[in-house]
């Protein structure tokens, strides 16, 4: 097949030597653009290349010890950290989205302040997020510095992230979905928790998703939150427990100094683990696309 | 029954979307409540515009003028490196870019907006910070190496807000151009950037916020000295590195005043963020 309107290099040249501002643009775009690439492909690179022969076995031991600066308390404490934040702060997203999108009216005051507050709290940096859950949680209410104080501060974090992304899949949902659950007879709740919620699960799951990626990467929330004890937290009252999660973790590695190269293979471990994340809620927003 | 389980679960549903304006009024309440006596205590002007950070001299002095200027200046630093490279990005992702590119380059962007921070602070400072100090001289941790490192931090913020602005402009406004002999750059860069103006301003406001508002990446590179920015290849100390860095040892006042300069950044913030709402509504 003949292709139409198709330029020839040689004639795109020749267009471009006549528009010299053209030519100085499009030099500027690919420059650019050739910087962005290649700064990805050698941080990457790098963070891969000198990491991946510091994995050694010794940093997945069990416990923690100076010698070893083992990663595995680490990572057990933010699968807690995750866990917890996620129970707070999953049911309250979704719960507030599906206000704002199926019970509340048109033109609702209520609306409006609750977006606003929403867009506030995902403007704010992790460290004041930090500073208000160490005067909060660690101090007003006692909680000391503990993996629960850690959690409700972070779960504040990815609050207005929950909500966003619950709302947008709400509000994907087409209007037939619920018009003909109601023209079956069912009620308002029946219709959002059996028809509604179902099918807008996949773009929930995402935000979801990218929630435990924050919290993942999240450092200067925790630090007077939740301590950085780099034990597991175990026991009756492991909700108390001071602990380090993998990024706090990576930061003592760094700031000691010491361990350099631990500190390389801790920074791959936490690169994969970000990127499977990110990965797996792209993947997940996708299927919504198909609807 | 039926109906008393619908009105309780509207209940439910309408106490969960209160959860948002009771976390804001709680994290103002205590940040104020925690920094503002401290604030009278120093006397507002000294501490605001107080040259001298020495909490543990005794008679300890509490300006923290170097940190707001530090923090402007690597800001506005990350804000020259940051923009003009986003922003021609944006321009390829959106009118240049060829599909197959697009499906890797597009999620590559996006891996680099989850990196945490501090896997960034660790690559400036076994990467950017040696570079710099072999290149210019100095210890490399500087006011430079920190906007080099959070220019790249916020790419990939205003990649993707840029271009879904540019994406949102009419197609038809292109196709004029082209129509009245422009050719493609002169269409895109003097006809379409324009009318995504909003947009494009909205890209840089969040991109600074997240610049100003960023921590752990600066601790690591920044130098951290508590003095008045003495030059682009020295060190600074930032409002944030402030924070982290004393508030494991501090007590008393000393305390009360790394809560206060948590309020100045949180009142910055607050500035961003109502620029960042006007200019959206323009956008509308």
């Amino acid at each position: 097949m003949n292709t139409i309107n198709t330029v020839t290099f040689r004639q795109k040249f020749e267009a471009y030597k006549r528009n010299p501002v053209s030519m100085i643009l499009f030099s500027l775009v690919m420059f650019a653009t050739v910087l962005t690439i290649l700064f990805i492909l050698f941080f990457l690179g790098y963070i891969l290349i000198k990491g991946i022969p510091n994995l050694t076995p010794s940093l997945f031991e069990w416990t923690y010890n100076s010698v070893n600066v083992s990663l595995v308390p680490a990572l057990i404490n933010t699968l807690y950290m995750v866990g917890i934040a996620l129970l707070i702060s999953a049911p309250i997203g979704i719960f507030s989205a599906i206000y704002l999108v199926e019970y509340a009216k048109r033109g609702n005051k209520l609306v409006e302040i609750v977006r606003l507050t929403a867009e506030t709290l995902s403007g704010i940096p992790s460290i004041v997020y930090g500073l208000f859950g160490m005067l909060f949680f660690v101090i007003a209410l006692g909680w000391g510095m503990s993996l629960l104080a850690g959690a409700f501060t972070l779960s504040i974090m990815i609050l207005p992230l929950i909500m966003r992304t619950s709302e947008e899949a709400l509000k994907a949902v087409p209007d037939i979905y619920r018009e003909g659950s109601y023209g079956l007879g069912a009620g308002k709740l029946r219709t959002v928790f059996k028809i509604v919620l179902p099918s807008a699960m996949p773009g929930i799951l995402a935000g979801v998703i990218l929630g435990i990626g924050r919290i993942v990467g999240e450092t200067a929330a925790l630090i007077y939150t939740a301590g950085s004890v780099a034990e597991i937290a175990k026991g009756r009252d492991f909700l108390f427990d001071s602990t380090r999660t993998l990024a706090v973790h990576m930061y003592a590695l760094t700031s000691e100094g010491l361990y350099v190269n631990q500190a390389y293979g801790t920074a791959v471990v936490l690169l994969v683990i970000v990127v499977l994340i990110n990965w797996f809620s792209e993947a997940i927003a996708k299927r919504l696309q198909r609807f | 029954m039926n109906k008393l389980k619908e009105r309780f679960m509207k209940g439910i549903f309408f106490v969960a979307a209160c959860a948002s304006i009771l976390a804001v009024a709680l994290i103002c309440l205590f940040l104020f409540v925690n920094g503002i006596p401290a604030m009278g205590e120093i006397g507002i002007f000294k501490f605001l515009a107080g040259r001298t950070w020495k909490p543990v001299d005794i008679p300890p002095s509490y300006g923290i003028l170097p940190m707001i200027l530090g923090s402007i200046y690597v800001t506005a630093g990350a804000t020259v490196i940051g923009v003009p490279i986003g922003l021609l990005t944006a321009v390829f992702m959106a009118r240049y870019c060829p599909d197959q590119l697009y499906r890797v380059l597009k999620p590559a962007i996006n891996l680099l907006a989850g990196i945490p921070s501090i896997v960034y602070g660790f690559f400036g400072l076994v990467v950017i910070v040696p570079f710099i100090r072999d290149t210019f001289g100095g210890t490399g941790q500087s006011m430079l190496t920190a906007s080099l490192l959070l220019g790249i931090m916020i790419l990939p913020t205003i990649i993707g807000v840029t271009e879904s602005a540019i994406r949102a402009v009419p197609r038809h406004y292109y196709e004029g151009g082209l129509a009245l002999g422009a050719s493609h750059e002169r269409s895109v860069f003097f006809i379409e950037l324009p009318a995504a103006k909003s947009g494009i301003m909205a890209a840089v406001v969040l991109g600074i916020g997240r610049a100003i508002g960023e921590t752990m990446a600066v601790i690591m590179v920044a130098g951290n000295q508590p003095r008045m920015p003495k030059g682009i290849l020295k060190g600074v100390r930032t409002l944030t590195a402030n924070i982290v860095l004393e508030m494991g040892y501090a007590a008393d006042l000393h305390r009360e005043a790394l809560i206060a300069t948590g309020v100045v950044l949180f009142v910055f913030i607050l500035i961003i963020n109502l620029l960042l709402s006007l200019l959206k509504r323009r956008a509308r």
